[in-house]
């Protein structure tokens, strides 16, 4: 038993916390974490709730592999309705506040209702009491955590926080832990700000005691470790470039969407890039990248570490960001540069540390800066209504824009509903580049035709870590598939995006997958925890968790309408690159993908399918 | 020969298998709050620091131990904390210098590293060789090398 079998639930309406046995039998139907916290949610509350409302419930899940030895295993994940998209939200992070949770002695914590005034939760081991934030409020997520380790005079708390763009509700605000690891997407930080929730500060000296059979447990992590460490991605590239190493490579595929997707190669790529982060700054000598680093448990380390150039105009002034910090990543690199044009590094680290610093998800913000920037150019929005000329390609509209944001001030207000409803008010909501109102991420769906048909079905909106076909359709894992084509695309991503949910269910980096398959990680779990955890049945739990968040987006209004890409994708050819000519093709694979889903022409799964996965 | 704990912070990624690796040898418990070496996160630099015992040859917590509980490990030259001894006075963790032994307020005894009776689990756990047991005479080795080889490049 790798879990504690012991849940926290927190009524912030009441003021209460509570301790009850975790549900096994639920746990043996959907491992922990991600699909484990989707049962629970999708049991407590109706799928239709305001996401923002007292009745919408926030849940902070760990995996049976989270807090032990295997690699990566540090995982945690957040599951709430999104207020971004309406759906079910299920952000993961990694650094070490998942693995310290675990070690308090808890599998999960649930929050529901709202506190009067806002609060943080201490947890030590199993005492667990909400205390007075009004200190709290209005400060960044990295003041918080100082002042929280300050006040218990404790260095060793490990804490997740929501900024200020958590409390001023902005709809894709995160939640950030360990100052730069987030629980990144669909603005479950805004839930977090909704319910006067300033922060969760854990301290966990219990440890994890109860894998399955140590010993076994301990040659499978090895095993795997090996695996990892003799791939050229997890074992080189990862460590050495970062996710980074895609910049070069996706551009050339001509998948790189530009400019809010207008274009889908980007001319200063190469600027961007991992690469450019280990050269030498001609303004100062030094090189952006300091060092990688790893979250609690990996031994990947593909975590960047760099220090922004102290000479660059967004920082000469303001020292206190001068310090080394986490980024660039590559969504973040892209969001924050490709998206919107703008090809200088400095500021895009600049607005990467504003996002980490205040909690918001670069990736939908800086989609959202390219569409007021495509709205600017047109003529919608006007230099007087932002407060800058914000032409593609301006470095100075990005930092302007990002600290508004931060502060929930000015036209950063507008930014902080997201792309979609920031352009349906100002009368276009053609140029939101989204699927369920959450933004795309850094691979156009024209040139990789079956990431297209991902994030037009993925349960959270557009997102890659739902089914991560491009290393299919790019990279050759496990096998080569042609990125232009569409035949077979819908098993594809049917296959990435069930064996995906088992990644994050059981407490471990999906990055692992560059080298892992499920049959890497089954002997871990089959040793950790009790029961059967064959292939058979990992197979059948993934399929059963992605339909489980299916179900809850059926039963909260979606429907199949929702399955679909922006008319650009559909419509306007790819101008440039392999993939010159080429629209997205979502229309034709979708009604196959039902079909190989066992679910009907509406997208509702069949009475057959639910019964054959418990449903 | 002896050997002794060799630690890289440059090679150091935080991931802390070392520490779960030490805590599950000495309690059979995954619990890095009960590791004996410690990872540092220095955050403005980026780096972070492996520390630990460095088995001092002078060892002072042996030496303000009033009921003699921490003992040479003659075969490892680590000092080892004889729990069964150990009343909890707390005297060595004054005494040592760097703070590498610790009260445990659970089980009312000290701890600190000893090495693992030769075979330290933290060395076996490093992903990344930022954890070593090597000859405890040339520690210095790779540094050596290093400005060998810079010093070579130079003269060509």
């Amino acid at each position: 038993m790798a879990w504690n079998r012991k849940v926290l639930r927190v009524n912030l309406t009441n003021g209460t916390c509570n301790a009850e046995p975790l549900n096994m039998e639920w746990a043996n139907d959907y491992l922990g974490s991600r699909g484990l916290g989707t049962k629970y949610l999708f049991e407590e509350i109706d799928p239709k709730v305001d996401p923002l409302s007292p009745d919408n419930k926030l849940i902070m899940a760990t995996g049976p592999l989270t807090g032990t030895m295997a690699s990566t295993g540090g995982r945690y994940t957040v599951i709430t309705k999104g207020p971004l998209t309406g759906a079910i939200a299920c952000s993961n992070s990694g650094g070490y506040f998942g693995a310290e949770l675990k070690f308090a002695g808890w599998d999960m914590i649930i929050f529901e209702g709202k506190s009067a005034k806002p609060v943080y939760l201490y947890v030590e081991n199993d005492k667990a009491e909400l205390r007075d934030a009004s200190h709290l409020w209005g400060k960044t997520c990295w003041e918080t955590e100082d002042l929280i380790k300050e006040s218990h005079q404790d260095p060793q708390i490990r804490i997740a926080s929501i900024g200020r763009s958590g409390e001023n509700q902005v709809m894709f605000a995160c939640i950030v832990n360990d100052l730069h690891r987030a629980a990144g997407r669909s603005g479950v930080g805004a839930v977090m700000g909704s319910k006067n929730l300033k922060a969760v500060a854990l301290r966990g000296t219990v440890g994890v005691s109860g894998i399955k059979d140590f010993a076994a447990f301990l040659k499978a992590s090895n095993d795997a470790k090996k695996v990892l460490k003799e791939n050229a991605v997890t074992g080189q590239g990862l460590p050495t470039y970062g996710t980074q190493v895609l910049m070069n490579v996706i551009n050339e595929v001509g998948a790189l969407p530009t400019r809010n997707h207008l274009d889908v190669q980007f001319e200063d790529a190469s600027k961007i890039s991992a690469e450019a982060m280990h050269e030498v700054r001609e303004s100062d000598g030094k090189k952006h990248l300091l060092t990688n680093a790893a979250c609690f448990g990996c031994t990947i380390a593909c975590g960047r570490i760099s220090k922004i150039d102290q000479n660059h105009f967004t920082v000469v002034n303001s020292p206190k960001y001068w310090g080394a910090s986490g980024g660039l990543e590559y969504e973040a690199a892209w969001a924050l540069g490709a998206a919107n044009g703008v090809g200088d590094l400095e500021a895009l680290q600049y607005a990467n540390m504003l996002c980490n610093e205040d909690g918001y998800d670069p990736i939908t913000f800086g989609a959202t800066v390219g569409a007021v920037m495509e709205l600017y150019e047109m003529g919608v929005l006007t230099k007087e209504q932002i407060g800058i000329e914000a032409p593609f390609g301006s470095a100075k509209a990005l930092a302007f824009l990002a600290e508004l944001t931060s502060r929930g001030e000015g036209f950063g207000k507008e930014v902080g509903l997201g792309s979609k409803r920031l352009c349906e008010k100002y009368g276009h909501p053609e140029l939101s580049m989204s699927v369920k109102g959450q933004e795309f991420p850094a691979y156009d769906g024209r040139g990789i035709q079956g990431i297209g048909l991902n994030y037009a079905t993925s349960n959270r909106g557009a997102c890659h870590v739902r089914g991560y076909t491009v290393a299919s359709e790019v990279l050759g894992i496990p096998v080569k598939t042609e990125p232009t084509a569409t035949e077979g695309k819908p098993e594809l991503v049917k296959a990435f995006q069930d064996a995906t949910t088992i990644f994050d269910s059981a407490g471990i980096c999906l990055f692992t997958s560059f080298a892992w398959t499920l049959a890497d990680v089954q002997p871990q779990l089959q040793a950790a925890c009790e029961g059967d955890w064959s292939m058979e049945k990992l197979n059948l739990v993934g399929e059963r968790i992605w339909n489980l968040e299916r179900e809850f987006n059926l039963a909260a209004g979606f429907t199949r309408k929702d399955d679909d890409l922006p008319p650009r994708l559909k419509n306007e050819p790819c101008k440039t690159g392999p993939a010159k000519g080429v629209v997205s093709h979502v229309e034709e694979m979708l009604p196959e993908y039902y079909k190989v889903r066992g679910w009907d022409s509406e997208g509702v799964p069949t009475a057959q399918t639910r019964t054959r996965l418990g449903l | 020969m002896l050997k002794s704990l060799h630690l890289d912070p440059l090679k150091c990624t935080g991931c802390l298998q070392c520490e779960m690796a030490c805590s599950y040898e000495k309690t059979g418990v995954v619990n890095p709050a009960k590791s004996r070496i410690k990872i540092f996160n220095f955050e403005a630099e980026g780096r972070k620091v492996p520390y630990t015992c460095t088995q001092c040859a002078e060892a002072w917590c042996m030496a303000a131990c009033p009921v003699e509980a921490i003992k040479l490990d003659k075969g490892t030259g680590a000092k080892v904390v004889l729990e069964d001894t150990c009343v909890g006075c707390k005297v060595c963790t004054i005494a040592c210098p760097f703070g590498t032994v610790n009260y445990m307020a659970d089980v009312g005894k000290v701890q600190k590293c000893d090495l693992c009776g030769g075979d330290p689990a933290c060395a076996k756990a490093c992903p990344t060789g930022a954890i070593t047991y090597i000859d405890a005479d040339w520690t210095g080795l790779d540094k050596m090398r290093a400005w060998a080889e810079k010093a070579n490049a130079a003269a060509l």
